[in-house]
This record gives structure tokens, sequence and C-alpha cells, in this order.
């Protein structure tokens, strides 16, 4: 029984294998810098239609129309930005998972680096302030300094007296 | 001033818990397209009825008209028909048709079946036209205006109360200025 199980399970691992197959394998490419390439773009790619998917890893019929785009267009010599650029203007500036930098987006991509900013302010202020503080502090007098000897040493007659254990 | 400081989070929560709550309920699956305001891309395609007869942009030019992109494969597509079928009789759109991805035996059944709201249908069984639209499923609906000028686009069907409240008035207003 155990063994029936055992052959199962390696029959199914096998055959699972073609599903790891990657979407470039069915595109060819003149060199590995430009599957690689291709991959990339692939990643940066958003799929309109399932949102939260690059076109590469999408089953979407419109990731398959994009991917075969970058591909012609790719093949035809077109730069990186010009093919983003050609998909941008069909599908707006949704399909791009690195938004351009605009006014626009300014804030998306700033907000950490302003929030860590705001955060080095704040704690810098608290700091200079405490530092302040303990300077504006006056020192001893000189009969407080005495009292304070005294009750280091453990003879002091102002206060409470010691406690004794 | 250091009272008022205290309700510095207090008012960033405030701020924060408005601008997200005027995110609920929009849908993120409706873009805005990117061609609002440009030209509807050139295009040479097969009449849906008559394979010899080919259509370009210049179908657009001279009135307003709704592209609708649709595919008998979209169930979407078959709860709007009901509703193109009575926006072309009732209030005289022009409704091009654009059959996206489709075969062409298939759609000419289905428009023999539930009848034809088109005035012109295209064919474009490999989605190229549907393409360069942005088109990234179906149904969706074009306003176009008379100078070809792309001025909305909706996404998903088409019912009565999407065309007096969204489409509607883009026409009107697209035939006032065409």
């Amino acid at each position: 029984m155990v063994r029936k199980l055992r052959l199962l399970l390696l029959v199914l691992l096998v055959g699972a294998v073609p599903a790891w197959a990657d979407v470039a394998d069915v595109y060819d490419f003149d060199s590995r810098a430009q599957e690689v390439r291709f991959q990339n773009l692939l990643a940066e790619l958003r799929c309109p239609k399932c949102q939260n998917q690059n076109i590469a890893d999408s089953h979407a019929p419109i990731s398959q129309d994009m991917r075969d785009e970058v591909y012609r267009m790719m093949k035809a010599g077109a730069s990186d930005e010009e093919i983003v650029d050609a998909l941008v203007a069909r599908f707006g500036e949704f399909v791009r998972y690195k938004p351009k930098l605009d006014s626009r987006t300014f804030l998306l991509w700033f907000t950490p680096a302003i929030a860590v900013f705001g955060g080095l302010l704040v704690v810098a202020g608290v700091v200079i302030r405490s530092r302040h503080r303990d300077r504006s502090e006056p020192p001893l007098s000189p009969e407080e300094r005495a009292r304070a000897e005294r009750i280091l040493a453990g003879a002091d007659s102002g206060g409470p007296a010691p406690r004794e254990d | 001033m250091k009272r008022l400081l205290l309700f510095l989070p207090l008012l960033v929560a405030a701020i924060l818990g408005v601008v997200l709550f005027a995110g609920i309920g929009r849908d993120p699956t409706r873009l805005e397209s990117a061609l609002i305001g440009k030209p509807v891309p050139e295009f040479k395609l097969e009449d849906l009825h008559d394979p010899g007869r080919q259509w370009d942009r210049s179908l657009f030019l001279g009135q307003v008209s709704l592209l609708n992109v649709w595919g008998t494969w979209c169930p979407s597509c078959r709860d709007e028909h009901p509703d193109l079928m009575r926006l072309a009789r009732e209030h005289g759109v022009r409704i091009i048709g654009m059959n996206y991805k489709d075969q062409r035996v298939d759609a000419l059944d289905w428009l023999r079946r539930l009848g034809d709201p088109y005035q012109v249908s295209l064919y474009d069984p490999k989605g190229t036209l549907g393409f360069d639209l942005g088109v990234y499923g179906a149904p969706e609906t074009f306003v176009i205006d008379a100078n070809g000028i792309v001025r909305y686009r909706h996404v998903g069907e088409i019912n009565e109360k999407v065309w007096q409240d969204i489409l509607r008035p883009v026409v009107e207003q697209a035939r006032g200025n065409g």
C-alpha cells in the first residue's frame, strides 16, 4: 500500500515538471542576454486584467498579447523604454510596476524618505531639548553640595533617619 | 502649543481615515483609458457580416458613436445585449460593434438569435484593434466623438443605470461639441 502510494507520488511529481516551464520557453532568442532582458521587461509590466500579477506570471489572454508585443518590438530592435512606453500608451500608467517619477507619483516615491527624515527630525528635537534641559538646571549650591556629601557619607541629620535593617 | 501638538496623531489618523474611506467601494478593476482625448488608433478590420468589406478609422468620423467590444465567450456581453438593443432602438444611439477574439460563425449566430444592435460590426479575431485600444476584457464600451476622438471608456456591462448616469451625459456632451 505504502509502496503504491510512493509510486503514485513519484508519478505526480514527475508529471508536474512541465508546469514549471517558463513562459519564455515558447519564444526564441538570439542570446541568453536577450532572454534575460525579455524576462526583466515582463516582470516589470503589470497585467491590466489580473492586476496583481506581472505579465510573465499571468495566464490572462491580454498578458499573452502583451508578451507577444514585447517580443515583437524587442526583435524589431526597440529599446526597453520604447517598449514600455508603447504599452503605457495603450493601457495607461497602470501597467508599470515602477511608476515614472512625476508630480502625480512624487508622494509615492518619496513618502518613505519623507517619513524617515521626519522621524529623524523628531528624534533630533527630543535629544536637543533634553540636553538643553540638563544644561539649564542650576548646579548645586555650596550648601546643597555639602549636604549631598553628608548623605553619601551616611551621616545626614537634616533628612529622614537612615533605615536600619 | 504643546497641548495642540498632542492632537497631531489624532489629526493624522483622521486624515488617513478620510482618504482610506474614500477608496472603499471604488472598483480597482476599472482603469481609466490611456486613450481618452486621443484619436481612435489606425486600423483595418473586416466587416463581420461581409468578409470582403474593410473598415478603417474613417468609420468613426461625422457622428458620435459607441464602440462596443464583445465576444460570444463573454457572459457579461450576453447580459448587456438586451440593453444595447434598447439603446439602439429607443435612444437612437449609433453603436459600432467589435467582435473580439471570437469565431465569425459563433458571432453571426449570436446576432441572429439575440438581435443585432450594431450599425456596423467589426471583426477582430486576433484582438489587434482591441490591443491598440487597451482593451483587456469584454465587454468594454468607448464613446467616440464625431472627430474620431475617444471621449470615454466604460469597462463592464452597460445597463439602464450606467447609460443614464454615465454614458448618456458623455454622449450628449460629445454631440454638443461635435
